[in-house]
């Protein structure tokens, strides 16, 4: 009897996960932490091009030395807003977004420990991500006082409106810390809780291991930011004095709190792209992670020290010399372990048999670019050289190699080579690696001659400036304007691919990882069975088995 | 603290079972350790206030200022209760690790009460202090700091009388089954020792200058 009769079959009253292979999953409260992975990594682009629409009208103002495209009000407003976005609704949801979806997969979990903390997150990033966007429409018009929001500055209200920008810019910022602690809560449980039997600590991948020191300082460091965004929200609208000294509060108090977390808060940003290095590296090399142990310690050490740096950034804010020094040793400390991991990740891909496909591109381009970055970074670390570029371009260009050429080229690796898993289907290559050309030409020829003119003494945040820099910024405009071309062919290779690309196999790097064990993209709860795992995270060149169970993971 | 034995998630919401079950695979209780995490990050906040408030009194030169003394006989009753009720409310868990649900809901009823007097006797305080939030530096960090802490309070309230609420269904917490009950007496623990610093940094030392 092959035709069973419909009525016959008692259909289950609980609605079973069907494989809900169809676009509305992403616009509903899902609480897989795959599709929480994806709607985060979606919304936070859709916010990097709209931060990158700011930056394109900052660049053309700047291309010719006057005020002349745009009110000075209105420029205050852009790089506010700019830095504000790509920090807050690019850089930091689509961090979260990736490590969504790959640390349970990676550590063998079938999903995070608290699956509806984790929507709840990701959805008060398009409501904070909107509710900032509104304060286009105040009659105050958004924050102008930067993304770090300094008072006296922050706390001015030239409108006398009920409700300013800057208010409406603390409220964002507020929910976006509300959002990151849950996310912090929960991927810290799900990294000490929820690993797969025989996934010890120092079996997990090094990915895993950044996230895990990235989300501690998240949880040690946020707090400060919150406290000091709420005393300043109390000063702007309730007529506190914290921050200021007429009536005996201290404006640097509100630097110590800022930079107690924002310091911290770029390593939060990088540590998950060095993860995605130590990842990628071995798989494009065919070789182990060299040094993985200390490879995986080093991200913990670079968590430690990173909470004892922060007045690096206040060498100017009236710091006593003692203080000056002691935080110019301590930032001179981050350099090591971050040096260690340099050279283990050369030492990787030292004499291995590379294969240069888009995510080693980006992986190469973004290390070169990061140790630039180092470098730059260590000088200003560096008191008598801050002194005298601190506030100028100097800075301006040191930041942007880490968040552009480091941060975002390192995500952009990290989308093509998890692309596959993620959607099933393959990504265009040669479009990948036109992307890839004008985004690294683009990068250097925006930020390097930042530089130049920093040094000569440009400040930053100026929307004209002497003629003398002119050949500087022409440069940095031209660049600037690449790099926003060069996401058309990311879009369109995002978009045609995952409509019509060639369907991808479970591994189609021949990868290592628990990720590759299952099919791509794994189903909803990951894992038939739960991996049982036997070996180290990096079997390059050996040919022991991962897990113990592998054909058991997958259904059927 | 938490028993491993614990089905998941049932002590949140009935739905929540359904949900694992929709699923098929258990997925473990981890919510003790969530709000742990939670709570170190939580009272860096606090640590944060305290720090700007010690910063600003090295400022000054008197503190309190003139005009803005603070009272002491009703926070030290207020300490007293606050303090105490931590004790009472742990008898509420003692009692339901005994399968003792009557226990558990006459402490947590007294340790409720407690807490809303804590609540009543602050909204008198401020009443009748004679200066509001804006009047100094020292009247900022004082109604910041208490006024963030009472909001604490207010929520761990809410959460025992969810407790209480939950606790009328018989078989909701029991012996083996009862993460949601400690998880209020945690955060109501967590309340009562910032309260503490709070005291000692907001009403004894400003006895002393
Ligand atoms: C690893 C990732 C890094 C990121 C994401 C990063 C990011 C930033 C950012 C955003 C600023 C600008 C702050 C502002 O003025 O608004 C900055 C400034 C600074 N960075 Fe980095 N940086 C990184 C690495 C380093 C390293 C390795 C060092 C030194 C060892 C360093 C030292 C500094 C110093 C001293 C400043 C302050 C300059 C000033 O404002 O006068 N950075 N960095
Ligand atoms: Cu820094």
């Amino acid at each position: 009897m092959t035709n069973v009769p419909v009525e016959g079959i008692k259909i289950p009253d609980i609605a079973h996960p069907e494989p809900q292979n169809n676009w509305r999953k992403y616009f509903s409260f899902s609480t897989d932490h795959k599709v929480i992975g994806i709607q985060y990594l979606v919304t936070s682009f859709v916010f990097f091009l709209i931060g990158g629409l700011l930056s394109m009208v900052i660049r053309a103002e700047l291309i010719t030395p006057p005020a002349d495209l745009i009110d000075r009000t209105l420029y205050n407003s852009m790089f506010t807003m700019h830095g504000t976005i790509m920090i807050f609704l690019w850089i930091f949801p689509s961090l979260v977004g990736l490590a969504n979806y790959l640390v349970p997969l990676m550590i063998g979990a079938r999903d995070m420990a608290f699956p509806r903390l984790n929507a709840a997150a990701f959805w008060m990033v398009p409501v904070f991500g909107i509710l900032l966007m509104t304060s286009y429409f105040l009659p105050s018009g958004t924050a102008q006082a930067g993304w770090w929001s300094y008072p006296p500055v922050s706390t001015q209200n030239p409108t006398d409106s009920v409700i300013t920008g800057e208010f409406i810019w603390i409220l964002a910022v507020a929910i976006s810390g509300v959002s990151s602690i849950m996310g912090a809560v929960n991927f810290v449980t799900t990294i000490v809780r929820m690993r797969a039997p025989g996934m010890t600590y120092f079996r997990m991948p090094a990915y895993v291991w950044t996230v895990l020191s990235a989300q501690l300082i998240q949880l040690a460091a946020l707090p400060a930011l919150t406290a000091g965004a709420i005393m300043l929200l109390f000063d702007a609208a309730a007529g506190t004095a914290f921050f200021n000294p007429e009536k005996g509060g201290n404006p640097v108090l509100f630097q110590h709190f800022f930079w107690f977390y924002s310091h911290p808060a770029v390593y939060v940003m990088v540590l998950p792209i060095f993860g995605v290095f130590s990842e990628i590296f071995p798989v494009y090399s065919r070789k182990p992670l060299f040094g993985y142990k200390v490879v995986a310690v080093s991200s913990l050490l670079i968590s430690g020290v990173s909470v004892l740096v922060w007045v690096h950034h206040m060498y100017a804010s009236g710091t006593p010399g003692w203080m000056r020094m002691l935080f110019m040793a301590s930032t001179m400390l981050v350099a090591v372990p971050t040096g260690i991991k340099v050279f283990a990740w050369v030492a990787t891909i030292w004499k291995g048999k590379l294969r240069l496909d888009t995510p080693m591109l980006f992986c190469l381009g973004a290390l070169l670019m990061f140790v630039f970055a180092g470098v730059t970074g260590v000088m200003l670390a560096s008191v008598p050289i801050d002194i005298h570029v601190n506030n100028t371009y100097f800075v301006v260009g040191h930041f942007h190699y880490i968040v552009f050429g480091t941060i975002t080229m390192g995500m952009f690796a990290a989308l093509y080579h998890w692309f596959p898993k993620m959607t099933g289907r393959m990504y265009f290559e040669g479009l990948g690696k036109v992307h890839f050309i004008l985004a690294f030409i683009g990068t250097n020829l925006c930020f390097l001659p930042m530089h130049l003119a920093g040094l000569h003494g440009m400040v930053r945040r100026v929307s004209s400036y002497d003629p003398e820099f002119a050949f500087s910024n022409v440069l940095a405009s031209l660049g600037g304007f690449l790099l926003g071309m060069s996401t058309i062919p990311f879009i369109l290779n995002m978009v045609g691919s995952w409509a019509q690309g060639k369907p991808a196999p479970d591994n189609p790097w021949r990868a290592i990882g628990l990720e590759w064990l299952v099919s791509s993209p794994p189903p909803v709860e990951n894992f038939e069975a739960l991996p049982i795992v036997v070996s180290g995270p990096y079997g390059y060149g050996k040919s022991d088995p991962l897990v113990e169970n592998a054909a058991a993971l997958k259904e059927g | 603290m938490t028993d491993a034995t614990a089905p998941t998630g049932a002590a949140i919401a009935p739905q929540v079972t359904t949900e694992v079950q929709a699923n098929d695979h258990a997925h473990p209780d981890l919510r003790v350790w969530g709000l742990l995490t939670f709570l170190v990050s939580e009272s860096l906040m606090f640590g944060g206030f305290f720090a700007a408030y010690l910063m600003v009194r090295g400022a000054a030169s008197q503190w309190p200022p003139e005009g803005t003394e603070v009272e002491l006989l009703l926070p030290a009753i207020n300490t007293v209760i606050l303090v105490s009720s931590s004790f009472v409310i742990h008898l509420g868990d003692v009692a339901i690790k005994k399968n003792d649900i009557g226990g558990l809901r006459k402490w947590y009823a007294v340790t409720a009460l407690m807490g809303a007097v804590f609540l009543v006797g602050q909204a008198y305080e401020y009443a009748t202090l004679g200066y509001g939030l804006s009047s100094n530096i020292f009247a900022n960090c004082f109604y910041l700091m208490t006024g963030f802490h009472g909001l604490h309070v207010f929520i761990g309230l809410l959460l025992i009388l969810g407790v209480l609420w939950r606790s009328r269904r018989a078989g909701h917490y029991s012996d083996h089954k009862h993460t949601g009950v400690e998880m209020a007496e945690i955060y109501w623990h967590f309340v009562d020792i910032i309260w503490i610093v709070l005291f000692a940094l907001l009403y004894i030392l400003t006895q002393f200058s």
